[in-house]
């Protein structure tokens, strides 16, 4: 170091790859991924060397076998003589289920207490700050097993609705149930339906597509497309002559009456859920197992949205309220105007990583025996299997997949609010 | 000289607001009743406070905290008249009483079980100095020998009452000159040649090797040799950083460490354990439960990812495209996937992972895929401290000519890691409330000795009295913990809204 | 700097943990402890008490076996395993024996590669039911919700137990028996399964058991037994000789009231002085010292003072012996001869 020669550009030494700027980058990087692949390498011919002394080489081939063991809660339909594959899909449905659900409830809670907390109200405030301070500081494990051990002990069993004088009597004229094994609600059925449509035929991923739901669905999304035409026609209207036309009833009167026609052709009506055997039948079942999770998952994630929620709002400057309000902009419209925009910006990246975070935690199902993936592929697959490596790589795929998918939807939004705020 | 004026010349004295304004009639009538929306809202509260106050109350407030089973508890109840509409009704706290201890420290064994709380308050005194800078340095060193004194008073026997005594008389000494001199005096002191107290950073940097040997036991010369390793490393670098370059003896300063760890410690330990044995009782990791296990994997964790988690964020930062790659594979890897499969991997995978024949318990295997998990976390945690410098302060550093290295640790990193201190905090506690999933893989945390116990024929039947009380006791560390947090947060905001 | 909790913990705690090799015996004499796979809890089977010690039958395997080759019934590590990772805990060598109520299975047996060195209990799935649900027989469940516990055979035999008589249910997973009992009280299931012998502890647990009955299918073979894994027959040998040294001690009369003074000379019955040691060289077979089939009776008593002191008549748990009889009182009870 202490010899300055200049050196020629042409002279290529050894010692230039460590002390030569322009070529330890490189040096380094490669010695790295020299290490990486090495480590990689290493824990490779490990496993294999371990699985050959445990005689069980490496194979995908179980997944097609018979999976043996039955699932209660499922979207598809599935019977035990099905795969192992297959049970793997039904419990992959179940975390989306409880996932998708999960994320809209919190939202819809976190925001409320959010804004309940910076309430004036003393009293509700503090109430608030005791259900985000209990809520956040308990393991959310402890939260589901408490959630399914409160319904299980709080509501009455499917016998107490039984007899002469039963103790406890189905809501709402006699349309929903709320037993300790679920919640009982009316089904949406058809009595001309046009029936369903089986795709891919017997294979694992074989799944059923009603008709009723693409009709009725797809009527609805062209009712509001077209509401949607006539307020744009309304706007432009009022644009250019300063009137607006009242046209909230064209709008109210294309979305509902299609959608009411759809569902009158095809003979749209209610099942009640009625007590038949050992349990209710018909209507649509929400075991308790799902509630728990989801209620669990949703009050425990929401608590950390409340949070977030309240630190947005906090976070825009009190001069953006009274600006707005000396442009004469009302509450309402300063809100949604002016405090909401700029809030949404720091709400939105935290809010994405709760959103991940009660997707993994929903992995917490098997504490109450609700079959996500975790209990399906990771859980009785794998016991019965014997096959962990298999399994828990595919497993963490899974999760893998999802998370990524989500921050990635999650962050093409974030950025395109961003873009708005220009 | 008269003073005639029409201007009163002295001011009237306050009158007292209207009595419908002050005292808690006022109180109540500016935050709970303004307005017909707000009454609803408190009226609604007050409805859900008490239905749930009085669900919980009577069942809480009985005499069974002598039941010596579930049995034994119904009958107290009964004959205490708290019966409800299915038999007894009521908690039964002999499960509490019987089990707390268990609950706590798992299988650790009764004589020991000093030396887990020893090193549960020798951990508060070693991140006192890094958490809270407002202590003294001092009012440290009391906290610190005072601790000690008193745990190995606890020992018994009249070598430790000596020591501990000598401990504890030291702390007075060092308390009564604390409070003897004033601050002003004491700088003086000190500018007239007086030695100052070591820094308490010491004992922080210490703390690592005794609180494993305090919680596992063996020979002490095994601690002694892993900390040797580091004082070997920097004697290294010293001796040849003349003769081979600063990176030259950079890399014999970790070699040399690294292969006296695995190939001397062990021989240097026996060694010095036939010369002069002295240890404690060795206590597998297998005794390890309840709290405890909770503690200590979310305090090794949290420890050891700081560490990894600098270099992934330093690596998720830097322009090397192949490293940069590396570390966000691996952040975004962990950080996708959900604790419990990690877990699964450590409990049914790690072994199969590793060359044939190794084979180390389970808590350690655990202990390594939650560091994992948390400094993928704590890698996030440092990147937002890093992104929150101003760039002036990478700017000034390259002005004054440090390199990459010198620039982190003197400039980058003291500053990024001050601001991530309540990220840290926050991740420990996620980290601490996380453990609770080791109970799925049969670790007996306290959830997993909460089955354990109602496996027992005589808590067969116990539901809510364990789950509370272990729920109770996670909110008492997750709440203070996230107070202090805030507290940090606080003090660290300098910006003035 | 802190990486060293880790480091430090990897070599204190790395010294105690032992390396699985071929020669299971000589780790386990090396090691001074017995480790053994035990459920997380089930009563009468496994459960830690108070002060951390276990106890129950499958215990009381483990702990002959301990006696048996360590001469003390006390040096045993109980280490918990659920049903997902009791089979790699003891495939990857972390436990030296599987005492958790497994069922025998060929699958385990052949796939998994494990040795099931005999049969402790035998078992069957069955079913309970509140008495007041009116149900006499498993064929009129149809459409009743059944609580099961996972992790174990049980889920199969139920989906085939239904299929096979055309029947429709709704299965309710659940992790431990604890909370499956929490929800079966509750009035959650209707149906309870698992093996019998589980269903009659938890039943005896009950507030009022009268009112639960068990019905009268079993629908399943469970032969619960210890078991090791391939490759060490040396030690597989050791275990199972353990657990026939307690079936043929009941079989003998040899209980551990009486063992003292009959090991103490060689007695009339030359098969008890076998197995006791004072004839013959069986322990050196073994590889053990002569003593050792004393050493395993002593430590908890014979198969059958094993089986009234933990899940027996007098427990709460109240199991009449049944199939688990000695072969010559009609049960399944048998052991091959010590010669």
């Amino acid at each position: 170091m202490t010899t300055t020669t200049d050196p020629h550009p042409e002279s290529f030494r050894l010692s230039m790859l460590i002390y030569d700027s322009r070529y330890r980058s490189m040096t380094i990087q490669i010695v790295a991924l020299i290490g990486f692949l090495l480590l990689i390498g290493w824990l490779i011919s490990n496993t294999a060397q371990n699985l050959i002394t445990l005689g069980k080489e490496p194979s995908f081939g179980f997944m097609t076998e018979p999976a043996g063991y039955d699932i209660n809660q499922r979207l598809l339909d599935y019977n035990s003589q099905d795969s192992h594959l297959r049970a793997a899909l039904i419990g992959l449905l179940n975390t989306l289920l409880v996932a998708v659900m999960g994320c809209i409830a919190a939202t819809i809670i976190g925001v409320v207490v959010g804004v309940l907390r910076l309430s004036n109200n003393w009293i509700v405030s503090r109430l608030m700050a005791v259900y985000v301070e209990g809520f956040r500081n308990v393991p959310v494990l402890l939260w589901i097993v408490f959630g399914m051990a409160i319904l299980i002990e709080t509501l009455p069993p499917p016998k107490a609705f039984r007899g002469e004088n039963p103790e406890a009597s189905m809501l709402l004229g006699d349309s929903v149930a709320l037993t300790n094994r679920g919640f009982y609600v009316p089904e949406p059925l058809f009595s001309r339906g046009l029936g369903d449509v089986h795709l891919l035929g017997n294979s694992s991923l074989r799944f059923d597509v009603s008709l009723d739901l693409i009709a009725v669905g797809a009527v609805f999304l062209a009712s509001i497309l077209i509401s949607g035409l006539i307020g744009r026609r309304a706007n432009a209207i009022q644009n250019a002559t300063g009137d607006r036309p009242t046209v909230w009833f064209w709008r109210l009167g294309v979305v509902v009456l299609p959608t009411v026609l759809v569902l009158w052709i095809l003979g749209f009506y209610l099942g009640y859920p009625e007590l038949k055997g050992f349990n209710f039948k018909g209507g649509t079942y929400m075991r308790n197992s799902l509630i728990a999770l989801w209620a669990a998952l949703s009050l425990y994630t929401a608590a950390f949205i409340a949070e977030i929620v309240r630190a947005g709002i906090l976070a825009v400057s009190k001069g953006q309220t009274e600006a707005a309000n000396a442009l004469g902009l009302r509450p309402r419209r300063t809100m949604s105007l002016v405090i909401l925009p700029q809030a949404l910006r720091v709400i939105i990246p935290p809010l994405i990583s709760n959103y991940l975070n009660l997707t993994k935690n929903s992995s917490l199902a098997i504490a109450v025996g609700y079959m996500d993936i975790t209990g399906t592929l990771g859980g009785i697959t794998l016991n019965q299997t014997g096959r962990e490596l298999e399994t828990l790589l595919m497993l963490m795929l899974v999760y893998l997949i999802i998370s990524l998918t989500i921050s990635g939807v999650m962050n093409w939004y974030n950025e395109s609010v961003k873009l708005k705020e220009r | 000289m008269t003073d005639f004026s029409y201007v009163r010349s002295e001011m009237l004295d306050e009158k007292a607001p209207p009595s419908s304004s002050t005292g808690l009639v006022g109180w109540a009538r500016q935050n709970l009743f303004n307005g017909v929306a707000n009454s609803v809202l408190t009226v609604l509260s007050l409805i859900v406070i008490y239905f749930i106050l009085a669900a919980i109350l009577p069942w809480i407030f009985v005499p069974t905290w002598n039941g010596t089973s579930l049995q034994n508890c119904r009958e107290i109840l009964t004959a205490a008249g708290s019966v409800g509409e299915h038999g007894a009704s009521g908690a039964c706290w002999g499960v509490i009483n019987e089990r707390w201890q268990q609950l706590l420290f798992g299988f650790y064994p009764d004589a020991e079980r000093w030396r887990p709380i020893l090193a549960f308050a020798l951990l508060f005194v070693a991140v006192i100095p890094v958490l809270f800078n407002m202590i003294s340095r001092r009012m440290n060193w009391v906290l610190l020998l005072a601790v000690l004194g008193v745990g190995i008073m606890t020992r018994g026997g009249a070598v430790a009452l000596v020591i501990g005594v000598a401990f504890l008389a030291a702390a007075v000494y060092v308390a009564f000159k604390m409070f003897g001199t004033s601050k002003g005096d004491r700088a003086l002191e000190i500018a007239e040649g007086a030695k100052r107290l070591p820094n308490p950073l010491i004992f922080s940097a210490i703390f690592p090797f005794i609180a494993p040997w305090l919680l596992w036991g063996g020979s002490v010369w095994v601690p002694i040799g892993a900390a040797l390793g580091f004082l070997i490393g920097y004697g290294v670098y010293r001796a040849f950083v003349g003769a081979i370059g600063s990176l030259g003896a950079l890399i014999l300063a970790v070699i040399v460490p690294i292969v006296w760890w695995l190939f001397l410690v062990g021989s240097f330990s026996s060694l010095m354990d036939s010369i002069l044995p002295f240890g404690l009782e060795a206590v597998e990791s297998r005794k390890f439960g309840g709290f405890m296990l909770s503690i200590t994997i979310g305090v090794v964790a949290i420890a050891c990812s700081l560490p990894i988690g600098i270099v992934l964020a330093l690596g998720r930062q830097s322009d090397l495209m192949i490293v940069k790659a590396l570390c966000v594979g691996f952040i975004e890897f962990i950080r996708g996937v959900p604790l419990i499969t990690l877990l699964f991997v450590a409990s049914t995978l790690l072994n199969i992972f590793l060359p044939p024949g190794t084979n180390f318990d389970i808590i350690l295997r655990v202990l390594i895929m939650v560091t994992l998990f948390a400094s993928a976390y704590m890698a996030e945690v440092i990147r937002g401290g890093l992104a929150a410098l101003p760039t002036g302060q990478y700017e000034a550093a390259d002005a004054l000519g440090l390199d990459y290295w010198k620039a982190q640790r003197l400039i980058i990193m003291p500053q990024a890691l001050k601001i991530s201190i309540p990220g840290i905090v926050s991740t420990f506690i996620g980290v601490f409330k996380d453990t609770v999933l080791v109970s799925i893989i049969a670790l007996l945390d306290p959830l997993g000795l909460n089955n354990a116990i109602r496996a027992d024929a005589n808590w067969n039947g116990i539901v809510w009295e364990l789950y509370g009380f272990i729920a109770l006791i996670f909110f008492v560390f997750c709440f203070s913990m996230s107070r202090y947090s805030m507290y940090l947060e606080r003090k660290l905001r300098t910006d003035h809204r | 700097m802190k990486k060293t909790v880790f480091l430090g913990a990897l070599t204190v705690a790395g010294l105690a943990a032992g390396a699985s090799a071929a020669a299971t015996l000589d780790d386990v004499k090396a090691r001074g402890k017995l480790n053994c796979g035990v459920t997380t809890g089930l009563v009468g089977f496994a459960a830690p008490d108070a002060n951390g010690h276990w106890d129950g039958f499958d215990v009381g395997v483990c702990r002959a076996v301990a006696a048996a080759v360590l001469g003390d019934a006390e040096a045993v590590e109980f280490v918990p395993t659920t049903g997902k990772t009791r089979f790699t805990a003891l495939a990857s060598g972390e436990i030296d024996v599987l005492a958790r109520n497994t069922t025998w299975t060929l699958s385990r047996d052949v796939d998994l590669k494990f040795t099931f060195v005999g049969v402790n209990y035998y078992d069957g799935q069955g079913f309970m039911v509140p008495k007041g649900l009116g149900v006499s027989s498993a064929k009129e469940l149809d459409g009743a919700t059944v609580c099961i516990q996972t992790g174990t055979t049980t889920e199969l035999n139920l989906a085939d137990f239904f299929r096979a008589n055309n029947m429709s249910y709704e299965p309710v997973p659940i992790e431990t028996n604890a909370e499956a009992q929490q929800q079966y009280l509750a009035g959650a299931c209707d149906v309870y399964t698992t093996d019998a012998s589980g269903l009659a502890a938890t039943r005896a647990s009950f507030e009022a058991p009268a009112d639960h009955i068990l019905l009268p299918e079993i629908i399943s073979k469970e032969p619960l037994g210890p078991l090791v894994r391939h490759g060490d027959n040396e030690w597989g040998d050791i275990v199972r000789w353990s657990l026939n040294a307690l079936i043929s001690a009941e079989e003998l009369g040899v209980t551990s009231a009486n063992i003292g003074e009959m090991a103490a000379a060689a007695g009339d019955n030359p098969e008890i002085n076998r197995i006791l040691g004072t004839e013959g060289n069986l322990g050196e077979m073994l590889g053990l010292d002569a003593g050792w089939a004393k050493a395993a009776i002593m430590a908890g008593g014979n198969y059958g003072e094993l089986f009234e002191k933990n899940i027996g008549e007098n427990t709460p748990i109240g199991l009449s012996r049944g199939l688990n009889a000695q072969w010559k009182d009609g049960g399944l009870i048998y052991s091959p001869p010590f010669r």
